[in-house]
């Protein structure tokens, strides 16, 4: 689960991370009244940025300074309600406009192939991290944390020192460290402070220090740890979630809409994929890709071909069961009770295999369904059955 | 012969009391593999499958009364980490994890654990192996296999049935067939398993299913180009069209940033003299275009 940027600076706050002050505004007058405390309290200006769940936000014209509460306020109103990647910005966060002496990059991130918790940093802040990557491999520092006692104290010492903040060690050794326990604390898959900065501040003296803070925060949940952490759930934004995938969720349905005219429902992820990729060689393209998970019982095939319906540009239905856990005839009643519930007649084609499938294919046939035996069968015969109803 | 399980398989099911655990133990059973014990904590003393299984607390009990080697684990995922460590320190050569939705970070230390005893784990979040004729361990229907001289190595679970479906059809036997389990931590690789084939003297050819996201067809890829050169290898990629950035249910399956893709993939296979399918039902065609007379 990804979530906003704000929400990212709060786990990393309760976890003693250092992140300048913030605020959230829904609307321009919000955005004035935050600008006026943080410029009140000495900010020289604010920054304004667009909360949504896609990158390139910077690029996109959704991050701009504001030196005055005017200023803020024509900014935020010129923010929200902006169009980025297809998401429509609401909030935006306001923060001290700081001054920034050097910019890095950092992140702990779980390394599948390494099998490890893996740190990444990079003295190339505040840029396209993946084009530093791939130019400059060498660029970038990694450290494994110990899979048993984690991040050590020296590792997390030798990774700073190599990132070049030897100036801010225990700093640097205090967020390194922090990442990784902030992985640990949510059930994180990617933490990732871009950029961490090194920001000149006056202290309390008027004296001019450096300090080093995170200035940004993007943070990505492993759904699988969302049970055990149920406060997080909090953290879902009911704003960037489509109404059919809160559906297939609350389901539990896997579910991503696509822009095709077949509609698909299958059991398993990686026969969804196939499913899909079969429907694209028999010339046609998938409107969605939908597994209904293992052990689907008739309410969530109903479930499922509901959501598939609410498409208006699904033309035809490929239904590809191969039972293992699964079993073919709870499916097949659970179509013959969509069916009946449909309020929009869509040709659709069902292949039933494995367990109980001869139980389903007399189902089936009894309710008049068209049916086929093999998967490039069915593929080939709902492109067939898509154009059909286009035309 | 096969690789992973076979007839000599003494099977030990942790969690066989449950739901999950009663069900696919029966399968299990019913096909022939030889299930010595059971443990669900708290039940020692008990029986399971009508009596014909003794239950034990612990796998260290079961061990040392049934002389165990294989494990099985149907546990939830909150105890799933626990239950690999228990059956690795205990002394389990081989444990399938078939739970999902374990989270990852929870698997670290067990993949850790696992290795340190110098055993080996399938999974999580797999759907097992079956040596056909002889032994399966996990969920796979037993009904869609044929022994034979093939071996199949998949990270999927419906689509290794697919495929294997498709070559049972077709004639084509296996030698084993391993779903390695679609989670971004697991126990055993595609190099893993075709390491153990390439061994295998009952193994002729390869047939390996994958999927998008990660890098592990690509490094399972190079290792055959290297030492699997002079027997028949087919591929399956599922994925090719799935968009860029999006999650396809498996933890494993997303595409970010051109790394992982299906093109990547099916490109390095080629490369490693694999022949890759455009549909799992090509794959017995494939096999005999490759040279495989079995």
């Amino acid at each position: 689960m990804k979530i906003q940027e704000a929400d990212a600076k709060s786990l990393l706050v309760a976890q003693g991370l250092p992140v300048p002050g913030w605020e959230v505004a829904h609307t321009p007058a919000q955005a004035r009244a935050a600008a006026e405390r943080i410029l009140a309290a000495g900010a020289e200006a604010v920054v304004i940025k667009a909360q949504v769940l896609v990158g390139g936000r910077g690029k996109a014209g959704g991050v701009k300074l504001a030196a005055s509460t005017d200023e803020a306020e024509r900014v935020a109103g010129a923010i929200l309600g902006m169009d980025i990647k297809g998401i429509t910005v609401r909030k935006v966060l306001v923060a001290p406009a700081a001054d920034i002496a050097r910019e890095f990059y950092m992140s702990a991130v779980l390394d599948r192939a390494a099998r490890r918790i893996l740190l990444m940093g990079s003295a190339e802040g505040g840029v396209e991290i993946e084009q530093v990557a791939a130019d400059h491999p060498e660029a970038i520092i990694r450290r494994h944390a110990d899979p048993l006692l984690g991040l050590l104290d020296y590792q997390a010492r030798e990774f700073a020192f190599e990132m070049g903040l030897g100036a801010h060690i225990k700093a640097a050794v205090a967020i390194a460290k922090g990442l990784v326990r902030t992985m640990l604390a949510y059930d994180a898959d990617l933490v990732e402070i871009n950029p961490l900065a090194i920001v000149r501040e006056t202290d309390a003296t008027g004296a001019a220090v450096e300090r080093l803070v995170c200035l940004d925060a993007k943070v990505t949940l492993d759904d699988s740890g969302l049970p055990r952490h149920p406060e997080l759930e909090a953290l879902r934004d009911p704003d960037e979630e489509d109404p059919a995938d809160r559906e297939a969720r609350e389901a539990g349905l896997t579910f991503i809409k696509l822009d095709g005219t077949i509609g698909c429902m299958v059991n398993g992820a990686g026969l969804a994929m196939t499913t899909m990729d079969l429907v694209k060689r028999a010339g046609g393209e998938p409107a969605n890709f939908l597994d209904i998970g293992g052990g689907a019982r008739a309410d969530k095939v109903a479930a499922a071909m509901r959501i598939i319906l609410a498409d208006p540009k699904v033309a035809a239905i490929l239904v590809n069961i191969f039972g293992g856990i699964t079993r073919g005839d709870e499916v097949a009643r659970g179509l013959i009770e969509a069916r009946a519930q449909q309020t929009r007649d869509v040709p659709m084609v069902v292949r039933i295999v494995g367990t109980n499938a001869t139980e389903a294919a007399t189902l089936l046939e009894q309710a008049r369904f068209k049916t086929a035996a093999t998967l490039d069968d069915a593929a080939a015969k709902a492109v067939a059955a898509a154009r059909g109803a286009v035309a | 012969m096969s690789i992973l399980i076979g007839p000599g398989t003494r099977l030990v099911v942790q969690g066989i009391t449950g739901r999950e655990g009663d069900f696919h133990s029966r399968a299990m059973q019913a096909y022939g593999t030889r299930i010595v014990a059971g443990v669900t904590p708290g039940k020692g003393g008990a029986t399971a499958l009508d009596g014909t299984v003794p239950v034990f607390d612990t796998v260290a009990e079961a061990i040392r009364q049934t002389g165990a080697d294989t494990s099985c684990i149907f546990v939830p995922a909150g105890g799933a980490p626990d239950a690999v460590m228990e059956a690795a320190a205990a002394g389990i050569a081989t444990i399938f994890c078939i739970t999902e939705g374990i989270p990852a970070l929870d698997m670290i230390p067990a993949v850790e654990v696992v290795a340190r005893a110098g055993a080996r784990l399938i999974g999580p979040n797999c759907p097992g192996a079956t040596s056909p004729g002889s032994a399966k361990v996990g969920i796979i229907p037993g009904s869609i296999h044929r022994p034979g001289r093939v071996g199949v190595v998949s990270r999927s679970g419906t689509l290794t049935y697919e495929a294997v479906q498709a070559m049972t059809d077709a004639g084509v036997g296996q030698s084993t067939c391993i779903g390695i389990g679609g989670d971004p931590i697991i126990g055993t690789t595609f190099l893993d398993i075709l390491e153990l084939f390439a061994a295998d003297d009952g193994t002729d050819a390869i047939v390996l299913i994958g999927e998008i996201g990660g890098a592990a067809e690509e490094a399972a890829a190079a290792w055959a180009a290297e030492h699997l050169a002079d027997i028949p290898k087919v591929a399956f990629i599922a994925g090719r069209t799935a968009p860029e950035g999006k999650r396809m249910g498996h933890a494993g399956a997303i595409i970010s940033g051109g790394a992982g893709t299906a093109a990547s993939k099916v490109t390095a296979l080629e490369a490693a003299g694999f022949r890759v399918a455009g549909s799992p039902t090509e794959l017995p065609a494939l096999l005999r275009d490759a040279g495989y007379r079995g």
